[in-house]
């Protein structure tokens, strides 16, 4: 691959380059091109096809692939979205999963952005030992707490409710939301934090009045990671809930009947795509933030 | 990393430590740290929980079935995923690096990772579909074999008349010889409309011609009825039909095709009897699409749409890395006469080291939980051999199975893989952190 960039790359500046030898080097350049539009082309065509196959009656999906619409565009009908906005089971689950991701995005990292204080600037006795604590739970995966926390919700009648789910998200992403806000609040200038203390600020005003706003961007990639992580999940909302399902799950099961029930799932499924879809567009350039900051979860 | 000199009293300092981390505290301990070690514990019990099994759960992992695939299954995600994605991501940062319509191109391929991985099975579910007509995989597939071979016309025919005999299979034919100078009229019906040629025209007689034999095929159904056998008007000639001329020991002689209206000629026939056949590969069934959700294919077909999922991530990260590398360094290497591909295999990939292994790592991870998009996209009848632990993990504990001590093996299971990452972790903070 490197060696279609090379013509390029051999001549870093040249200054004074004629239209021959400037066509020429378009000219060259342009397998790379479409190599890139193929590519782009193809990556963008599986999720076109969701939209399509969402946009068409179950009689013209009979009939053929969703590529008809380019022939027949007139079959193209927002039917499946009515009767989506009608269908109570997927309007509660979108409701409900509105809620759960709201609050299983605010409270852990409100708690996290405590505890990553503590660990970046106050001191206190095996700091580092109970900070290591936390880098380990990073890789305990959730599929360890699931029965517990099923037979504990079942006993406590949190199972099936909004609060069980934004309790399970919220402890499970608070190893890394610890992690990566105390890595920044570490960064945060010294001199800043000393002048903070020497003016006589308590502990909790420097939290709020210095901390909290210089990490914005941090607090704001891990929102949109927390959004997108919990708006998508299936497996928590699947154990831990039945009648008050999050969207995914209900979606799920709708699958045992995919060719038939298509015009509930393709709907369901592109409209439950738009939402982390127009939150990633929206905030793209926090969200690439945080997927380097933190590499591994 | 050390807190300043002076400050309030320790124990006043100690209490507002305390205020800031107890939420925290309490959320780990209840619902990760206890359940987890709960876990364990259960791992050991019976599925009832009523009895000490020691470690009958995890031994029991190796006998069954499914968790013993499921095990493989996830064995053939690492070796794949983490390298493809890593690939895929380098090939494309590098190829990005200086077009100036990357961010729409990065837009496109990053995009997906958006998407829940359940709804990544639905959209791979559609483009899968095993009809050619509705799967875009299998009609690209099939677009391009009609490109190398042409497709039969008449997969459903069948002879109209008595006069017409034989099968699809080995070829329908007159049932009577016919010798130079005479006519054949071949008859077929059953053939559905949309199966029709478009450029079919109406079925003309063919004139007999000295020392050649003619003849149609024609497609012998007239709306409101007709009578079989006999050239009508309204009754479509069938293109493109491979007509053969047999000897009455049955070798071929020859082989023409049929115009638009149906008729056919065989010139320059010697005397003698011969036998007019329709031969089978014009009613070859057409291509009938890859079955990718079956249970040969499902993990390969898993396998491709999550690779179509993940290498948005890679190619950012990875894009990234490369933007980071300072181009001094690359010029140096330059001007000392490298040429372009050792300058990438010799300082780019070395200095991007530490990015491919953080993308490869995570992969790794990503993959050994893998579950939504297993559930969404292998159908049921799939399951047996698309399955993976966590999938497995869920369907022994939760789908209906109540397995909670096999369960809780199967999740401690799971653990284990975790834990030299755990520790690679632990190790490269201390690193990092004197």
């Amino acid at each position: 691959m490197a060696t279609a960039v090379a013509p390029t790359r051999a001549q870093p500046v040249v200054i004074e380059e004629s239209v021959a030898t400037r066509a020429l080097r378009v000219l060259a350049r342009a397998p790379v091109h479409i190599v890139l539009i193929v590519i782009a082309l193809l990556w963008l065509l599986p999720t076109l096809g969701l939209f399509f196959t969402s946009l068409l009656q179950p009689e013209d999906l009979g009939e053929g692939g969703w590529w008809q619409v380019f022939s027949e565009p007139s079959k193209l009908t927002f039917e499946n979205y009515r009767t989506m906005v009608g269908n109570e089971g997927i309007t509660s689950a979108l409701i409900t999963t509105a809620w759960i991701t709201t609050g299983a995005t605010i409270l852990p990292i409100m708690v996290a952005a405590l505890a990553g204080y503590a660990f970046a600037w106050l001191e206190f006795p095996g700091r580092d030992w109970i900070f290591l604590g936390v880098i380990a739970l990073l890789l305990v995966p959730l599929q360890m707490a699931l029965i517990p926390i099923f037979q504990l919700y079942n006993a406590t009648g949190l199972y099936d409710t909004i609060l069980g789910l934004i309790l399970f998200h919220s402890a499970f992403a608070l190893p890394f939301a610890i992690f990566l806000l105390r890595n920044f609040f570490a960064g945060i200038p010294k001199d800043l934090m000393e002048a903070a203390r020497i003016d006589g600020a308590s502990e909790m005003r420097i939290f709020f009045r210095l901390i909290l706003p210089l990490g914005l961007p941090a607090v704001a990639s891990l929102g949109i990671f927390q959004v997108l992580f919990v708006w998508n999940d299936l497996l928590v909302g699947l154990v831990l809930a039945q009648d008050n399902q999050p969207i995914q799950p209900a979606i799920a099961s709708q699958l045992r009947q995919f060719g038939a029930n298509l015009e509930v799932i393709a709907p369901a499924s592109f409209f439950s795509a738009i939402i982390p879809l127009a939150i990633f567009l929206a905030f793209q350039r926090y969200f690439v933030q945080g997927l380097l900051a933190g590499s591994v979860k | 990393m050390e807190a300043p000199p002076g400050g309030p009293s320790p124990w006043r300092k100690h209490g507002v430590t305390f205020g800031f981390l107890l939420p925290a505290v309490v959320f780990l301990t209840a619902w990760v740290i206890y359940p987890a070690i709960k876990t364990f514990y259960r791992s050991l019990y019976s599925d009832r929980g009523d009895e000490f099994v020691w470690f009958d759960n995890y031994t029991a992992l190796f006998s069954d079935e499914r968790v013993v695939t499921a095990m493989k299954n996830n064995a053939i995600w690492v070796a794949v995923v983490p390298a493809g994605v890593t690939a895929l991501g380098l090939v494309f940062a590098v190829l990005t690096e200086r077009v100036r319509w990357a961010v729409a191109f990065k837009f496109a391929v990053f995009m997906p990772l958006a998407i829940s991985l359940f709804a990544v099975g639905v959209i791979w579910r559609i483009m899968y579909e095993k009809d050619p007509d509705s799967g875009v995989v299998n009609a690209l597939i099939a677009s391009g074999r009609d490109a190398v071979k042409e497709p039969g016309v008449l997969p459903t025919a069948k002879p109209s008349s008595e006069a017409v005999t034989g099968t699809p299979k080995g070829g329908i034919r007159l049932e009577e010889t016919v010798e130079p100078g005479g006519t054949a009229f071949i008859g077929l019906t059953a053939i559905p409309p949309r199966d029709m040629p478009e450029s079919a025209k109406q079925a003309v007689e063919p004139e007999a011609r000295e020392g050649g034999i003619t003849g149609v095929v024609w497609r012998d159904f007239k709306p409101g009825g007709g009578t079989p056998g006999e050239v009508e008007t309204e009754e479509l000639g069938i293109p493109r039909v491979t007509v053969e001329l047999r000897s009455s020991a049955g070798g071929k002689i020859a082989e023409a095709k049929t115009e638009d209206d149906g008729t056919f000629v065989f010139e320059g026939v010697e005397g003698g009897q011969y036998e007019v056949v329709v031969g089978s590969a014009t009613f070859a069934n057409p291509f009938g699409g890859v079955s990718w959700l079956g249970e040969k294919l499902i993990t390969p077909a898993l396998l491709i749409a999550y690779l179509w999922a993940s290498a948005g991530f890679a190619m950012v990260v990875i894009g990234a890395g490369l933007a980071a590398i300072s181009r001094d360094v690359l010029e140096a290497a330059r001007t000392d006469g490298a040429t372009e591909w050792q300058v990438f295999r010799r300082v780019t990939i070395p200095l991007l080291a530490p990015v491919l292994t953080v993308v490869f790592v995570t992969q790794i991870i990503g993959v050994l939980k893998v579950f939504d998009i297993v559930l969404s996209l292998a159908p049921e009848a799939s399951r047996d051999n698309a399955t993976v632990i966590a999938l497995e993990m869920w369907e022994k504990s939760f789908a209906g199975q109540n397995r909670f001590g096999f369960g809780s093996a199967i999740s401690m299971f799971l653990f284990a893989l975790f834990i030299p990452f755990l520790i690679l972790n632990i190790r490269r903070f201390r690193a990092e952190n004197g």
